[in-house]
């Protein structure tokens, strides 16, 4: 006798439920779709689109340029093809992104799972999340970058460094939402059965943390980590916009900004089109987490 | 509730002061040091007088203590010798700002008013549009007027003030003409005319700024009242015959307004930190550019105490909120 006599359906993926309402969400797919479009641009783009070297002269005749079919998006005043630096821009800004968000996704749920977990810890863990809270972040990450990014550029070089830095000065003052959310679902997880059974036949605490209890944050720490690369993106920008970001040979989509502003009367189009990619990147992002959201609730899903 | 808001103010010292550490000792312990900024060919005897009247010549510890003296101290007393005309703070060291060579605090109070005058009006207009975008959407869920409103958060979430800002200034002050791309500060209202300067002036740092604050502030009045609609309460109020507005404007709404009424007060410090780049972009002459210049200029008596500044709003409002969240449900009780 089978499952299919006995006319069960056999039970459906978790991942496959959650695929069904992520794709019902219309917002989130437009943000899949435009995300994926940037991210195939930004890294499948300059393996085909490599313009000529120019020379100087020609470089110099060729400055401020509009769009044509030469230079698609144009030319920036020392000549170089916007399309291409775009591209370029694109991949720091979206690694600046990815890698903020990791240090500050691991990290939150490194503190989040030990104050839930640890009641020695949960009051001294708290109160640090909340000093961190309290702090001026725009001013201090401005202080952090401006003080520290000669003597990094030194030791590491100045592109490395100033990756190395920023991404590291965002991803430590944007952990605490993630460690906040965290411990509230830990402090609720741990109570349960299962996870006392587990503790009552004598596991470790690293053991039932691995086995348990991470498995089961999850969900919200997904969603965490998603709108938290949108946060990142807009943190790093900022900072090149205000002139303290990544040097003008590496340029992120906010350096392509900054760089653009002197020139906005004349060729507002050096402005509008970084701002539009950064725009872009963070809608999208944030209409996937929206999405994420609705499709990892249980009580929503299935609806 | 008063046990408990002098608990919370108690609580905050430690907070400030740990704050206040970790602000000093981060901008001091840097590399990018006051001596680094005299030329080598200057003497060394000479340096060392330099340093000397700078005052960076002692330890940390000391040149911290002593931050904190005059922070909480002398320039509280000067304060209030300007404002009373007394002379307690006399000769007493001031904080001084290594750029300008005059107190911090004279610069803070001579900055604060542009930044008062276009951020505040900036978070008010950004509230007053935010509010009834947020009743209505609720009272009309996913109706066009609903759905229109969620994508213009989304938008206003997504798009940095720093682009939203440069788009207004190419479309209305480039191409239509409408604004001054620049706010002029040394502007005196004296009459209508200057009035009027004023205002334009002022519209598109005000609306880059409100816009931004009205797609957060719309969204949690909205889902606050859609919280509220569904209560017995409401369902009590139509059943005793009153007309929609009483109930929507009367019952829903003053309870819904308590949860917003807090996130309206926690996003009062962050709107000093966004001043920064809007008043870096339109040229407005506050304390977020203050900030900056100082950075630029390795100013560390400057950073240090706008930073810390800068925390002590935000702690500030954070315990406003608690209280007035106690104060305005009474659910909610903190003995």
């Amino acid at each position: 006798m089978t499952d299919a006599s006995m006319g069960i359906a056999p039970p459906e993926s978790q991942f496959k439920a959650i695929w069904l309402q992520f794709i019902k969400h219309k917002g989130a797919m437009f943000g899949l779709i435009v995300l994926a479009t940037l991210i195939v641009l930004v890294v499948i783009g300059p393996l085909f689109w490599h313009p000529e070297k120019l020379k100087v002269v020609e470089a110099l005749k060729s400055k401020n340029l509009g769009p044509s079919l030469k230079f698609p998006l144009g030319t920036d005043h020392l000549g170089r093809d916007t399309l291409q630096r775009m591209m370029a821009a694109g991949k720091v800004s979206l690694a600046v992104g990815l890698v903020a968000m990791t240090i500050a996704i691991v990290f939150g749920t490194t503190v989040g799972v030990l104050a839930g977990y640890f009641k020695r810890l949960d009051g001294p863990l708290m109160r640090l999340t909340d000093m961190f809270l309290a702090l001026p972040l725009i001013p201090l990450l401005l202080v952090m970058v401006m003080l520290f990014r000669d003597r990094i550029a030194g030791i590491l070089g100045p592109e490395i460094g100033a990756f190395t830095l920023i991404v590291f000065a965002i991803g430590m003052t944007s952990w605490m939402q993630a460690a906040r959310i965290v411990r509230g679902e830990v402090l609720a997880l741990k109570e349960r059965e299962y996870v006392l059974a587990s503790r009552s036949i004598g596991t470790r605490p690293r053991r039932v943390i691995l086995r348990h209890i991470l498995p089961n944050v999850l969900s919200p720490v997904m969603v965490a980590a998603t709108l938290g690369v949108a946060e990142a993106i807009i943190t790093e920008s900022v900072l090149s916009f205000l002139g303290l970001g990544f040097p003008p040979d590496f340029p992120t989509w906010g350096r392509l900004l900054y760089e653009g502003l002197d020139y906005m009367q004349q060729y507002p189009a050096r402005v509008i089109f970084p701002g539009l990619a950064i725009s872009l990147t963070v809608l999208s992002v944030n209409l996937i987490g929206d999405g994420l959201r609705d499709a990892l609730d249980p009580r929503i899903r299935g609806r | 509730m008063l046990t408990f808001t002098l608990r919370r103010l108690l609580l905050a010292i430690p907070t400030l002061l740990l704050i206040s550490l970790v602000i000093f000792f981060l901008v001091d312990l840097a590399p990018g040091s006051p001596a680094s900024e005299i030329p080598l060919t200057v003497p060394p005897e000479v340096r060392a007088k330099i340093l000397e009247s700078l005052g960076v010549n002692q330890p940390v510890w000391v040149r911290y203590l002593l931050w904190l003296k005059q922070f909480f101290y002398v320039e509280p007393l000067n304060g209030i010798d300007a404002i009373f005309g007394t002379n307690y703070a006399e000769g007493m060291q001031r904080i001084i700002s290594y750029q300008s060579r005059s107190p911090v605090f004279g610069i803070i109070a001579d900055r604060i008013p542009q930044t008062l005058t276009v951020i505040g009006t900036a978070y008010l207009v950004g509230v007053l549009i935010a509010l009834p975008i947020g009743i209505y959407s609720a009272y009309r869920q996913y109706s066009l007027f609903d759905q229109l409103g969620t994508v213009f958060a989304m938008i206003g979430f997504s798009v940095p003030t720093f682009f939203t800002g440069t788009l207004f200034i190419i479309i209305f002050a480039v191409y239509l003409g409408w604004f001054p791309t620049k706010y002029d500060t040394t502007l005196n209202v004296t009459d209508w005319d200057s009035f009027v300067k004023q205002l334009r002036q002022m519209a598109m740092p005000v609306m880059v700024l409100g816009l931004a604050n009205a797609a957060a502030i719309s969204r949690y009045m909205r889902s606050s009242m859609l919280d509220n609609m569904g209560q017995d309460y409401v369902r009590t109020a139509r059943a005793k015959g009153m007309n929609e507005k009483v109930v929507v404007l009367k019952h829903v709404l003053r309870n819904s307004l308590i949860p917003v009424v807090t996130v309206i007060a926690l996003g009062i410090p962050s709107i000093f930190g966004g001043a920064i780049i809007t008043e870096n972009l339109f040229g407005v002459n506050g304390i977020g550019s203050a900030l900056i210049q100082a950075i630029h200029g390795n100013d560390l008596p400057m950073v240090q105490t706008l930073a810390f500044i800068f925390a002590i709003l935000i702690v500030l409002f954070n315990l406003i909120a608690d209280l007035l969240y106690g104060m305005l449900d009474p659910r909610i009780r903190y003995d």
